[in-house]
């Protein structure tokens, strides 16, 4: 089933007959090669070129170029003396999302090359790796591999003879879906309440302790050993389309094969869902799909031949968001699914803001009702404005109500004979999709 | 609330506590950056965090017990009531609810007589809803203690909590 012609990088020591990789193993197949490259003769702004040239861009979900990120750190005299940080997002909570675990419980030396050596970029002289606490065993094994590091001078001071001193901590985090807005995550670090924080200024010039700080996800850290070492032609040759690189990619849900796999980005959807995912499970039709978790716009059939990349699904009216698809089999409810997610991120609205905080719960109460039975021919109204009202940025305090909004809106769009048919029935259509 | 008679007993944290504490106020430009830490820290020793613990620690960090109420109240793996020996963090998100998690769920609460935010009788486990737990490719999934259980069903359920042997997770 896999292709032995495609390039692993990302998970080139991970497969099911593969152990978990420590420092022999890791540095056995090429790691840590990077660090060695920058830190016997690349300067900081030497490696941020590079990443810049890769077109490397966040795997989080947002797609913002990496680079461009990290050149907003203030560097040098520009910089006020004190601490710089380095933060990894590993606070993987978005529905259906399950490829930085992987990559943490696999091969945890890589992740952390890739800050030390997006550390070293930026400058930064302290790190962080803030992951949700259920991620027991990803922790366990990271905080091994930091030990290694330690002992073997990867981490600490005057790391490999070049002068530059880090240190990194592994933060468990406890509980809650607003930390991943990396904002949040900051003040979650800080102690505090995890509701974001106003923008501007950015974590870039003032984030953690008001120091410059930089918050990047796992995956996309991951490549930063790859592009140092091989560089950014090499990089921008394994993507399919515009984007570079590969993508972790998922499929969850109805298909024969639910899991994760590292692909050349831009791979089309349906090549995914039928390669590698097996297609549908006996008995299951294809609905529709989020491309890339909870809180991203449903596609559907007419939407299986575009390449899984940043600019295609955007200009199909969704997000690539992290890469993992949820799909939707004709056996289950539309409305119930949306539903669920609904009442997932009104759950978790950190309380901060109205639209958000009021404005879910009501859009909740709305789509029960129908689920239910009890829904009105003018609930779809009702639920055409919620969408225009709390799904439009900039009348919110962050990205969450907008992000909950939008399996919402598209399933009104691409689903509204289920909406009506369980107006007009008075109850829900579906045998097994009632909630 | 916390009550004033509690604000104002001697509570204190243990040696080992405070050690572990310590390390963490070490890369912490000020106490309250640990909050969040400590009350990990001592819920790891106790279980739960107890109104005389949640002093304790506020003592310790310079923070008023009712700061460090307001950061306790909002994380979901802080306890502020006492649990079982056990915490089940059940998936009900998009994806194991897709596999059929609410009828899993069901079988839970049935096999244990226990709903969301109860703890059972002979105070093994406390049931709790917890966000996508990352194992969708497995779902439905829960975790019970430290250990993930995957692809779920009732058959699997009664396994699970037929034995009162630890019979560790399956990763």
């Amino acid at each position: 089933m896999e292709n032995a012609l495609i390039e692993k990088v990302l998970t080139r020591n991970i497969g099911p007959d593969l152990k978990p990789t420590d420092m022999t193993a890791y540095e056995a197949n090429g790691g840590y090669r990077g660090l060695h490259k920058a830190m016997s003769g690349m300067s900081p702004n030497d490696c941020l070129e590079v990443v810049k040239a890769s077109n490397l861009r966040g795997r989080g979900g947002a797609g913002f170029p990496t680079g461009m990120k990290w050149s907003f750190v203030p560097m040098g005299e520009q910089c006020s003396p004190g601490h710089k940080y380095l933060v990894t997002n590993a606070d993987e909570m978005e529905p259906g999302t399950f490829k930085d675990r992987l990559l943490m419980e696999c091969d945890p030396h890589q992740l952390i090359e890739g800050m030390i050596l997006a550390a070293y970029t930026i400058q930064a002289d302290l790190s962080y790796i803030f992951i949700r606490g259920e991620y027991v065993v990803a922790i366990q094994r990271l905080r091994e591999a930091l030990a290694e590091c330690y002992e073997k001078g990867y981490l600490g001071n005057n790391i490999l003879g070049s002068g530059f001193n880090l240190e990194m901590h592994v933060h468990t985090s406890a509980g809650r879906y607003i930390c991943g807005e990396e904002t949040a995550l900051i003040n979650a670090l800080e102690g505090k309440r995890a509701n974001p924080r106003a923008k501007p200024p950015f974590p870039q010039v003032s984030g953690l302790w008001g120091r410059p700080t930089i918050v990047n996800n796992v995956e996309t850290l991951c490549n930063i050993p790859h592009i140092i070492d091989k560089g950014p032609e090499w990089f921008q040759s394994l993507g399919l389309g515009e984007d570079s690189g590969t993508k972790m990619y998922g499929a969850s849900g109805y298909v024969k094969n639910p899991g994760c796999w590292e692909l050349p980005i831009g791979t089309p959807v349906r090549e995914i869902l039928e390669e590698y995912a097996g297609g549908m499970t006996e008995g299951r039709k294809f609905k529709g799909f989020l491309p890339g978790g909870g809180s991203t716009d449903f596609l559907v059939e007419e939407h299986l031949d575009l390449p899984m990349d940043y600019g295609s699904i955007g200009a199909a009216g969704s997000r690539m968001g992290t890469g993992t698809m949820i799909i939707l089999d004709d056996k289950t409810c539309p409305v119930g699914m949306v539903l669920n997610l609904i009442r997932f991120f009104a759950h978790e609205s950190c309380g901060f803001c109205t639209p958000c905080r009021e404005g879910l719960p009501w859009t909740r109460q709305v789509l029960e009702d129908i689920e239910a039975g009890r829904g009105l021919k003018e609930d779809l109204d009702t639920l055409a404005r919620q969408v225009k009202y709390i799904g439009a940025m900039g009348n919110t305090h962050c990205a969450l109500a907008p992000g909950a909004m939008e399996p919402l809106q598209s399933a009104l769009k691409y689903f509204r004979d289920d909406f009506e048919r369980h107006i007009e029935q008075g109850c829900c259509p579906y045998v097994d999709g009632g909630a | 609330m916390i009550e004033q008679s509690i604000i104002q007993t001697d509570a204190t944290l243990t040696s080992a506590e405070i050690r572990e504490i310590d390390a963490e106020l070490a890369h912490m430009p000020q106490k309250s950056g640990a909050a969040i830490d400590a009350l990990k820290i001592v819920q790891s020793y106790r279980g739960w965090v107890s109104d005389e613990a949640l002093v304790a620690i506020a003592r310790y960090l310079d923070m008023s017990p009712e700061a460090l109420e307001g950061v306790a109240t909002f994380y979901n793996l802080i306890y502020r009531q006492p649990v079982g020996d056990k915490v089940v963090l059940f998936c009900d998100s998009v994806s194991c609810w897709i596999r059929g998690c609410d009828g899993v769920k069901q079988k839970i609460s049935e096999k244990l007589g226990v709903d969301y935010g109860e703890t059972t009788t002979d105070n093994q486990y406390t049931l709790i809803p917890v966000p996508c737990l990352g194992a969708c490719d497995k779902a439905p999934v829960m975790m019970v203690g430290d250990d993930l259980y995957t692809n779920l069903d009732d058959e699997k359920i009664n396994q699970i909590f037929d034995s009162n042997v630890d019979r560790g997770g399956e990763s």
